[in-house]
C-alpha cells in the first residue's frame, strides 16, 4: 500500500491551469523524485499536499485514507514536512526562535538549542541557533529550513530544490542524511532540476511537464540526456566556447580588505585578483563565506577603505559609488533576483529602469522616457527568451527563470565593459540555465570580462576561463581552468590552499 | 464562520473600491449617530451632506476649505510613496504660516512682492520644520514619525509665544492674534462675493505636478523604488539618505504653503488656532485618495465636506461641531478595516 497516493489532481488558478490532473504514487521509504522545469506545476502539487493551498479537484489519499489537508499544521501533523525553496523564515528573528515557532509544542529553549546543535553536527549543517536570520547567507538560510524539518521528524519528507545552495560535499553529506531517512522508513518526495543529483539519489521520478505528468522512470537507468529529454520535450544544448585571446586589464582588485558591516558577517582579508576583456573569471566557494561583501564591494554598496584597492579601467574607483560605477561600464546581477535585483510588484519596463534608466538613456533630462522604455523592454523580452505577457507583466509574475534571463538581459542591454553575475542560476530550470550560461559566454567573447560568483562548481567549469576560490573572506590563487581540477577547487572550498600560491594571482 | 483568505494578488478592483466603501460606510456610520444622538438622521444627511453644496457660496467655500487640505496631502502622498512617514504636516503648516507672517508683518504693503516673498518664506518654513526630522533621521536613524509628530506640539507652543508676545496685536484686547494684514498681503480672491481665492490654483497646479512626478520623472520613479524595496534601491544605487530628504521637504514645503494661504487667505492674521488639524487630516486624505493625485483631489473635497457639514450640522441640528471630527476618525477607521480586502477575501465555510 502507498503512502501517498494523489489521484486526478487539479489546481486552476484564475486563468491558468497549474496542475492538471496529477496522479502519482509514493512508497513508504522510496526517494522519489519530481523532475520539471520552472513552471512545470512541481510547487503547486506540493503545495496542495502540503496544506499551503487547495486543490481545483482530484483527491489526495494518505495511507489508504482520502484527506483534505486543509493547513500546513495540518499536514505536519499527518507526518508530512516540507524545506521550501523560497524560504519561509522571520528574518528578525533568531534561528532558534524561528524553529521553535514551526514546532507545534511548546519547546524548552535550551533543550530545542541543543537538539539544533545535535542535529546541524550530525547532518553538517553548521549554523549557529543565537544568531539572527538576518544576517544569514541565502545557503545558511537553506540550513535552518532544513534542520526545522528534521526535528519534526516527518513520515513524508518534501524537499523543495535542497541542494541549490550547498557544496559538493554538503551536498553529499545531505544524500547520506536523505537515505537514512528513507531507511529508516520515512519517504522523500525530492523536487530539482538536476538530473545528476536525481540518478545518484532517488529510486523513482515522475516527470511534470505543463501542469501534466508525462512519464515515470528509474532514474538510474537513464542519462542525463535523456531525463532532460523528457523533462524539456527536447535537448538541451552545452554552452559553445570560443578560444580565449588575452585582452586588456578591466577590474582589478589590490589588496583590498574590509571589515564587514554587520556582526555576523565576513571580513574579506587581502583581496587581490584582476579580470581582462573577454575571459570569464569564476569564484567558486559557499555563500556565507564572503561572497555578498565580495559583491557589495564590487558594485559599490559599500564602499572600499580606499579609491585605490578598486581599479576600473585604469582608474581608482574605490570611493566611487554605485551609479558611478555603472556610469563607467560596471554592470552586475545579484544572487537575490527577487528582493535586490528586481521590485516585484513594478512592471518588467519599470524594472528596466531600475538599473538602466542612465545606462539605456531612458531618463533625459530626468523625464522618463515611457514608450521607449516599452520598447526596449520588449526587446529584452524577445533576446532573451523572456516567457512574459510584455513589458507591462508585474516581474513577480515571472517564473524564477524568465525573471533571472531578463535581469541578466537587463543587465547586457547595458553593453558593460564588466559584470559581476552572483548565482545566475540558482534554482533555475535547465532551459534557462543553460540559455543564461551561453549569454555570459557570449557576454565574454564581445569583450566585457564577467566575473561570476558561484556555489556549483559543474557552472564554473563549463563557463569559467579562471578559477578561484573564496573561503572565509580569503581569495585562493586563481588558475586556468586547465590547470586545475573540480578536486582541487573542492579542497579549496574549505579553505586548503597554500598562501605563497597567492602570488600567481 | 466567515473567514479571511489569502487572495493569489492584490485585488486592483478593492484597491480603488475600498475608499469607497469606506466612505459609504461612513455615512451609514453617520445616520446612525444622528439617531442615537435623537435627531431625524434624513434631516441629519440633508444638513450635513446636502447644505454644504446648496449654492456657489456654498461650494465656493468648499474648495476653500479643501485647498489647503489638497496641497497638504499631495506632499505627504509624495513622501508616502517613497516610504517616508512625514506625520507632522500640521507643525509644518504652522512654521510655514508663522513664517509667512513673519514677512506680512514687516514688509507687508509692497504689491505682489510681499505675496511671493510670503509664499517663499512659508515654503521655507514648513521645508525647514520637516528637515529637521529628515536630518535626524538620515544622520541618527530616529524615527521621522515620532520626530516629526513631536515637532506639532514644537510648534505650537512656538505660534502660541507669539501671538501672546511680540506679534500680538496691540489693538486687538488681548486677543492670541496678530495684526490683520494689509490687502497687499492678502491672497486675491477669485470671484466677487466669494473668499475663494488663489490658493486653489497652487492646489491644481501641484496635483498635477504629483502626478507628473510620478507617472514620469525618473526622481519620482527612484522615490517609489525606495518605497516599494529598499534593498533594490540600495542594488540600484538609489540613496534612501536622499529620498528621505526629498519626501520629507517637499512635504514640509508643501504643509508650510498651506499654511501661509491660510493666514494670507481666509483667516487673514495669525492665530494661536492656525493649525486647525489640517495636517493631521491630510493624512486621512493621503490614504483615501490612494496616495494618487486625482484621488486626493477627491479625497479633500470629501473631508472639507466633514468639516463644514459639521459646521452646518452644530448650526441647524444643534449637535456638537466636533461630529465632524468623528467623521474623520471613523472614515479613517473604515478604510484600513475595508484594505484587508484588498489582500485578502471572505470565505464562508
Amino acid at each position: 500500500m502507498g503512502l501517498l497516493r494523489v489521484a486526478s489532481l487539479t489546481k486552476v488558478y484564475s486563468t491558468l491551469i497549474a496542475n492538471d490532473g496529477i496522479s502519482m504514487e509514493v512508497r513508504p521509504g522510496e526517494i522519489h523524485a519530481v523532475l520539471g522545469e520552472n513552471g512545470a506545476g512541481k510547487s503547486t502539487l506540493m503545495k496542495m499536499i502540503y496544506g499551503v493551498t487547495p486543490p481545483t479537484s482530484g483527491q489526495i489519499i494518505w495511507e489508504g485514507r482520502p484527506v483534505q489537508i486543509r493547513s500546513t499544521a495540518q499536514a505536519r501533523a499527518l507526518g508530512i514536512g516540507m524545506v521550501f525553496q523560497h524560504f519561509s523564515l522571520f528574518e528578525s528573528l533568531t534561528v532558534l526562535e524561528n524553529t521553535a515557532l514551526a514546532l507545534a509544542s511548546n519547546a524548552h529553549r535550551p533543550e530545542l538549542s541543543d537538539q539544533i546543535a545535535k542535529i546541524s553536527a550530525h547532518y553538517g549543517l553548521p549554523v549557529h541557533p543565537d544568531r539572527l536570520v538576518h544576517d544569514l547567507s541565502v545557503g545558511e538560510r537553506q540550513r535552518v529550513e532544513i534542520i526545522r524539518c528534521l526535528l519534526q521528524k516527518p513520515r513524508l519528507l518534501i524537499m523543495d530544490e535542497p541542494t541549490s545552495v550547498l557544496s559538493p560535499s554538503a551536498i553529499e553529506k545531505l544524500f547520506e542524511t536523505l537515505r537514512t531517512i528513507s531507511r529508516e522508513g520515512c519517504a522523500i518526495l525530492y523536487i530539482s532540476h538536476k538530473l545528476d543529483e536525481i540518478r545518484s539519489l532517488c529510486d523513482t521520478a515522475t516527470i511534470l511537464r505543463a501542469g501534466r505528468v508525462t512519464g515515470s522512470c528509474i532514474p538510474r537507468n537513464e542519462t542525463p540526456q535523456s531525463l532532460a529529454k523528457m523533462m524539456i520535450g527536447k535537448e538541451f544544448d552545452r554552452p559553445r566556447r570560443a578560444p580565449l585571446a588575452s585582452g586588456e586589464r578591466v577590474l582589478a582588485l589590490n589588496q583590498c580588505s574590509k571589515v564587514a558591516g554587520s556582526p555576523f558577517g565576513v571580513d574579506l582579508r587581502g583581496i587581490h585578483f584582476s579580470v581582462q576583456a573577454g575571459e570569464i573569471l569564476g569564484i567558486a566557494g559557499i555563500s556565507g563565506n564572503g561572497q555578498n561583501e565580495l559583491c557589495e564591494i564590487l558594485s559599490g554598496e559599500v564602499l572600499a577603505d580606499s579609491a585605490d584597492a578598486i581599479e576600473l579601467l585604469g582608474a581608482p574607483i574605490g570611493l566611487a559609488d554605485v551609479e558611478t560605477r555603472r556610469s563607467q561600464g560596471l554592470a552586475y546581477v545579484p544572487e537575490d533576483r527577487l528582493s535586490r535585483g528586481s521590485v516585484t510588484s513594478m512592471s518588467l519596463a519599470e524594472n528596466l529602469m531600475l538599473t538602466g534608466a542612465i545606462a539605456l538613456g531612458l531618463a533625459k533630462g530626468g523625464m522618463l522616457q515611457l514608450s521607449k522604455a516599452s520598447v526596449m523592454t520588449q526587446d529584452c523580452i524577445d533576446r532573451f527568451n523572456v516567457k512574459a505577457s510584455g513589458p507591462h507583466a508585474a516581474a513577480g509574475s515571472l517564473s524564477g527563470g524568465n525573471l533571472q534571463k531578463f535581469i541578466a538581459g537587463r543587465e547586457m542591454l547595458q553593453k558593460p565593459r564588466v559584470m559581476i553575475c552572483a548565482q545566475p542560476t540558482w534554482g533555475v530550470d535547465v532551459g534557462a540555465t543553460a540559455f543564461i550560461r551561453q549569454s555570459l559566454i557570449d557576454l565574454a567573447r564581445s569583450g566585457c570580462a564577467v566575473i561570476v560568483i558561484s556555489e556549483e562548481l559543474e557552472e564554473l567549469f563549463e563557463v569559467s576561463d579562471r578559477i578561484a576560490v573564496l573561503s572565509q573572506g580569503r581569495l585562493s590563487p586563481v588558475k586556468p581552468l586547465s590547470e586545475t581540477t573540480v578536486e582541487q577547487i573542492g579542497l579549496w572550498m574549505g579553505g586548503m590552499w597554500r598562501e605563497s600560491e597567492n602570488a600567481t594571482a | 464562520m466567515p473567514r479571511l483568505e489569502l487572495r493569489p494578488s492584490a485585488s486592483q478592483w478593492m484597491r480603488y473600491g475600498s475608499p469607497v466603501i469606506a466612505v459609504l460606510l461612513t455615512i451609514f456610520s453617520g445616520l446612525v449617530i444622528f439617531a442615537l444622538l435623537g435627531k431625524d438622521p434624513i434631516r441629519g444627511f440633508e444638513v450635513f451632506f446636502l447644505y454644504p453644496l446648496r449654492s456657489f457660496y456654498h461650494i465656493s467655500e468648499l474648495l476653500l476649505k479643501a485647498t489647503p487640505l489638497a496641497i497638504c496631502a499631495i506632499g505627504l502622498a509624495i513622501g508616502f510613496r517613497a516610504n517616508v512617514w512625514n506625520i507632522g504636516a500640521e507643525g509644518q503648516f504652522i512654521l510655514g504660516a508663522i513664517f509667512a507672517t513673519g514677512i506680512a508683518l514687516f514688509f507687508g504693503e509692497i504689491p505682489v512682492i510681499t505675496l511671493v516673498l510670503m509664499m517663499l518664506a512659508g515654503i521655507l518654513g514648513g521645508a525647514f520644520w520637516a528637515s529637521i526630522a529628515a536630518f535626524l533621521k538620515t544622520r541618527f536613524n530616529t524615527s521621522e514619525i515620532l520626530v516629526s509628530l513631536m515637532l506639532v506640539y514644537v510648534a505650537e507652543l512656538l505660534v502660541s509665544w507669539f501671538v501672546f508676545g511680540p506679534w500680538r496685536d496691540p489693538q486687538g484686547f488681548n486677543f492670541p492674534q496678530t495684526e490683520v494684514f494689509e490687502s497687499t498681503a492678502l491672497l486675491p480672491r477669485l470671484f466677487d462675493g466669494a473668499r475663494l481665492n488663489l490658493a486653489l490654483g497652487f492646489a491644481i497646479v501641484l496635483l498635477i505636478a504629483g502626478h507628473i512626478l510620478f507617472a514620469r520623472t525618473h526622481l519620482g520613479f527612484k522615490m517609489r523604488v525606495a518605497g516599494e524595496s529598499p534593498s533594490a534601491a540600495g542594488y540600484a544605487g538609489i540613496s534612501t539618505a536622499k529620498m528621505t530628504w526629498v519626501g520629507l521637504v517637499v512635504g514640509g514645503a508643501c504643509a508650510g504653503l498651506a499654511g501661509m494661504a491660510e493666514v494670507a487667505g481666509p483667516v487673514g492674521q495669525l492665530t494661536d488656532k492656525v493649525g486647525s488639524g489640517y495636517g493631521f487630516a491630510a493624512i486621512i486624505i493621503a490614504f483615501v485618495g490612494r496616495l494618487n493625485p486625482l484621488g486626493i483631489g477627491l479625497a479633500s473635497l470629501l473631508m472639507a465636506l466633514f468639516y463644514i457639514g459639521g459646521e452646518q450640522a452644530q448650526q441647524y441640528l444643534g449637535v456638537r461641531g466636533s461630529i465632524s471630527k468623528v467623521f474623520q476618525g471613523l472614515l479613517l477607521f473604515y478604510l484600513l478595516a475595508v484594505d484587508v480586502l484588498i489582500r485578502y477575501r471572505v470565505r464562508f465555510s
